[in-house]
């Protein structure tokens, strides 16, 4: 039942190579293997969000993909966002709109928005609440991040 | 920057620091970075992992449970049923003395010998991966005994069948109320409206779900828990006396915490069980609740049918209300809050905002096999508010009267305080007109319902609904500790003077994302004298701040903010001791601001705070012979003068229906709310819209739907609906301050304000929309179903 496969992919900016059951998932494989805990865990059948990280350039949701299905590709998580700075802008307008409570939706949330933002262009806030609406967040009422990313795309 | 008290003197004109402003808070950084710590974020050697077997029946006799085949599968550590983790966590009931006659059967933490709910724990597997745990459990080999399922509430308060034959009959717990009167008022009475309501069955969905890391050190008879909850001494308390560990062997951390809203406030069998699995085993373990089993397992809430009657006279005046609440809580009640307490908050709230005399209310609790419900954010609240504006509008309505102008007419005067309500609740000050007419300008009432009336001739079906509220904060110990619950209603906080100037604030109330940490920090800057970058707190951990009650019932601001300022405030006093020694000067003409000892007057800068921390830690040598600093003090703050601090607040929400599809689509909400003081405008704006969007949920998505046999038949995130940002409307938020004078800082709570009076004012605004289709609607939530099917459509 259980087949290991050996993978390498490229995470952050790192190759890594690792033997892991074909049946993991890609955020179980960064959280639990390279212990990269910032992308979280939610649902497990990929509606809220949470677990979204960027594959190839896409974001996806890393409990609907496999980490095998990883094997060869660039994956990017808020970590490596983060560290690299391409992030900095949302953060810094999510830090001062509050546009985060728990926390706990607010790396696959920030994921999620920066893959509006490097669309370029302007966006209306229908077409901001469009974007994250497969990002769920109990906490926030969703206005305080729209007021974020909208501050973020359209004084740019 | 500094803090004078009290905040509220009036016509005071000094600097109250920070309060006030809109800073933003610093633990949000680590979040935003990716960079929090929830427990399944831990890693531990030899952390073991468990998973649970469920009872797939809502009940049944377990009859055998083989684990041959499960206990041999590769990683598999243990595997444990009820009766061998009840040798080492003893049962618990959930009944408070206050509660008079509320009565509940023993609860195991696993299962022992009949499940009463579809997704109670019936068996533990522990590996060296959770993977392997779920895996092994697959295989354990189950033999059941089906046995008569209870899940209609009606048919529970019968007692055809009866869940608990000890106990007789499944009335868990039953009150009345009557002031008198009330027959004669409806006598007499021009005007008698009647409505029933039905409440749906919802959760919490926290992002995070529930999650426990025990580790258990048998050297030492420790046991120190890393754990997703709201209050981690209440839980020190609990661990301790059912693990019969000594107390203070017991130490509780609470990371960063997902999300909580009340469902992380409860004693979860599945996690005293873990615990007690770390103690068997002698090592940490760890569960962390997936989504399937959030749905089965975290407490669910609101399922209520309700009775309401109005009698008014014609000239709009309310003379009575009548109520006859009926709402049913799974097969347990819920250790160690009760779930007496929800039904009872309906009874003591409804009506709340208003000037009749007359009140009789009857109420019971019943037992049914479903998932246990308890007390989730805004406990009664939603289902008093939302009955109670309903049945407003209905009499607004049969009188002919505007439902703001009835309102109006009806609500406590805002000179009448103090004020006792009917069900006797004891009102401090409250200001329901200016928050109506508030509300009515922000809105532009009048303009709104041109506008309303200008598109239904186009066939555009708009309604506006109105909610007014009052809202239980700032418990006093009159809620959980008289009714003999170990449930701390004081709160403490510690302060402490660095050698570098910094101030540590350590305090008992939790944070969970509400931005505790973040107003502690300013009370402390504002009331020490130093900025806001120089103060870190540190809150969570049983083992470091002082003893207290957690996040619960809108108190953190309340009454852990008090602690802070009392603390700040006497910390000031002993640095300006310890500087006046130094100095040579007289305290008197000392002060601290902007992280120095400044002369009173001039403000002239004497000495830094670094300057004095250095001394008083490492050359007291320099100091007189009878001169002792304190740079570490300690306050604690417990409000006892009412039962409770209520505030009031009124929302309105603005809705378009298509009458077609049934679908509501929410255009506005507004929310005026008078939380007494208010200590960071960004953080109770932030505060009121998710627990409106909560509320909105409530009304328009949420249901635990069960089938007769007691199945959950939408489980899942899927079926589930919760709000999405697609669908919610901006939140528009407006502040009175009538701070309460109970405490030096004035502050009431806002947490829960949000979530009580939303589904009343989304349910006001859609049958305001219905009302010209000669439609009602009356069951939450209100699905396009529901609404077609009021419209005779379906």
């Amino acid at each position: 039942m259980e087949r290991d496969l050996e993978i390498t992919l490229t995470v952050n900016g790192s190759e890594v190579t690792r033997r892991v059951a074909a049946r993991v998932h890609l955020v179980d494989f960064l959280r639990e293997e390279l212990g990269l805990t910032g992308s979280h865990v939610g649902c497990e059948h990929g509606v809220c969000g949470a677990c979204t990280v960027r594959v190839d350039g896409d974001i996806v949701r890393g409990c609907l993909m496999l980490a095998v299905q990883a094997n060869g590709r660039k994956v990017e998580t808020i970590e490596g966002l983060t560290d690299s700075r391409e992030l900095a802008a949302l953060q810094k307008a999510f830090y001062e709109r509050n546009a985060l409570q728990c926390g706990f939706c607010t790396p696959g949330m920030l994921m999620a928005a920066q893959d509006l933002v490097r669309k370029g262009g302007k966006a209306s806030r229908e077409e901001i609440r469009a974007h994250i609406s497969g990002n769920y967040c109990r906490c926030t009422g969703y206005q305080a991040i729209v007021d974020a990313i909208e501050k973020v795309m359209n004084e740019r | 920057m500094r803090a004078e008290l009290p905040l509220h003197a009036p016509g005071t004109q000094l600097d109250r620091g920070y309060i006030g402003q809109s800073t933003p808070r610093a633990n949000a950084q680590r979040l935003l970075q990716g960079r929090g710590a929830y427990v399944d974020d831990l890693r531990f050697p030899r952390l073991a992992h468990v998973a649970f077997l469920r009872s797939p029946y809502a009940h049944a006799r377990i009859k055998k449970l083989d684990f041959a085949k499960a206990a041999k599968q590769k990683g598999v550590i243990a595997v444990f049923d009820g009766p061998t983790v009840a040798e080492y966590c003893t049962p618990w009931v959930a009944v408070l003395s206050h509660l008079k006659g509320i009565k509940s059967p023993p609860q195991h933490a696993i299962a022992v010998g009949r499940a009463c709910w579809q997704g109670e724990a019936v068996a533990a597997v522990v590996a060296e991966s959770r993977t392997q745990a779920e895996d092994a459990a697959q295989l354990i080999e189950a033999q059941w005994e089906e046995l008569p399922v209870v899940t209609d509430m009606e048919a529970a308060l019968r007692g055809d069948v009866v869940i608990h034959e000890d106990l007789k009959d499944n009335v868990c717990f039953s009150r009345s109320l009557d002031t008198g009167g009330v027959d004669d008022a409806f006598a007499k009475a021009d005007v008698v409206v009647e409505e029933t309501y039905h409440f749906g069955r919802h959760t919490g969905v926290c992002l995070e779900g529930r999650s426990i890391l025990a580790d258990y050190n048998a050297a030492e008879h420790s046991l120190t828990v890393y754990h997703s909850t709201q209050a981690p001494h209440m839980m020190q308390d609990i661990f301790a006396r059912h693990l019969n560990i000594p107390e203070a062997n017991v130490r509780v951390i609470c990371k960063d915490v997902g999300g909580s809203f009340g469902i992380k406030v409860h004693v979860y069998p599945d996690e005293m069980a873990t615990a007690a699995i770390s103690v068997i085993l002698r090592r940490p373990v760890k569960f962390a609740a997936d989504r399937l089993e959030s749905f089965l397992s975290d407490i669910h809430a609101r399922e209520h049918r309700v009775k309401v009657r109005l009698a008014a006279r014609k000239t709009g005046e309310i003379l009575a209300f009548d109520l006859d609440d009926l709402t049913a809580i799974g097969p347990y009640s819920v250790y160690p809050r009760t779930s007496g307490i929800e039904g009872n908050q309906v009874v003591n709230l409804t009506g709340g905002p208003y000037k009749h005399q007359q009140y009789r209310a009857k109420m019971n609790v019943v037992f049914t096999n479903k998932n246990v419900t308890c007390q989730y954010r805004a406990v009664g609240h939603p289902i008093a508010v939302a009955l109670t504006e309903a049945i407003v509008d209905r009499a607004a309505q049969e009188l002919k009267m505007d439902p703001a102008e009835f309102r109006r007419k009806n609500l406590i005067p805002d000179d009448a305080y103090p004020y006792t309500f009917p069900s006797g609740l004891k009102f401090e000050k409250l200001s329901h007109h200016a928050a109506l007419d508030l509300l009515l300008k922000k809105m532009e009432y009048p303009a709104l319902r041109a506008e309303q009336s200008r598109l239904r001739k186009d066939g555009i079906y708009r309604g506006i609904g109105l909610a007014a509220m009052i809202e239980v904060t700032n418990p006093s110990p009159a809620f959980y500790g008289v009714g003999g619950a170990r449930i701390s209603a004081q709160d403490g906080a510690t302060l402490r003077l660095e050698p570098s100037g910094m101030v540590t604030v350590m305090c008992s109330v939790t944070e969970q994302g509400q931005g505790t940490e973040g107003i502690f920090a300013q009370i402390a800057a504002s009331a020490v004298g130093v900025t806001v970058d120089k103060v870190k707190v540190i809150t969570g951990d049983t083992g470091i701040t002082p003893y207290g009650g957690g996040t619960w019932a809108s108190r953190g601001a309340g009454i852990g903010g008090e602690a802070v300022l009392l603390a700040g405030r006497a910390l000031r006093a002993n640095i300006l001791d310890l500087a006046a020694r130094i100095l040579s000067l007289d305290k008197g003409e000392l002060d601290i601001l902007n992280n120095e000892v400044v002369n009173r007057l001039t403000l002239e800068s004497k000495l830094p705070l670094s300057e004095v921390g250095r001394v008083g830690y490492f050359r007291p040598d320099t100091l007189p012979m009878d001169f002792q600093s304190e740079l570490t003090v300690t306050r604690h703050y417990t409000p006892r003068q009412y039962g409770f601090t209520f505030t009031n607040g009124i929302q309105a929400s603005y809705v378009e229906l298509d009458p077609d599809t049934g679908m509501v689509k929410l255009l506005k909400h507004w929310c005026v709310e008078d939380a007494g003081t208010i200590i960071n405008p960004l953080l109770v704006d932030e505060q009121i819209r998710g627990g409106v969007v909560q509320g909105i949920g409530a009304a328009l998505f949420e249901e635990c739907v069960y089938g007769p046999d007691g199945q959950l038949l939408n489980g899942n995130m899927a079926d589930y609906l919760v709000p999405m940002a697609g669908e919610m409307p901006d939140i528009f938020c407006f502040h009175l301050e009538t701070p309460t004078k109970q405490s030096q800082l004035g502050a009431k709570g806002v947490g829960e304000a949000g979530t009580a009076g939303a589904p009343g004012a989304v349910m006001n605004a859609i049958n305001d929309a219905l009302a010209p289709l000669g439609a009602r609607v009356t069951a939450m939530p209100f699905t396009p179903e529901r609404i077609l099917s009021a419209l005779k459509k379906v």
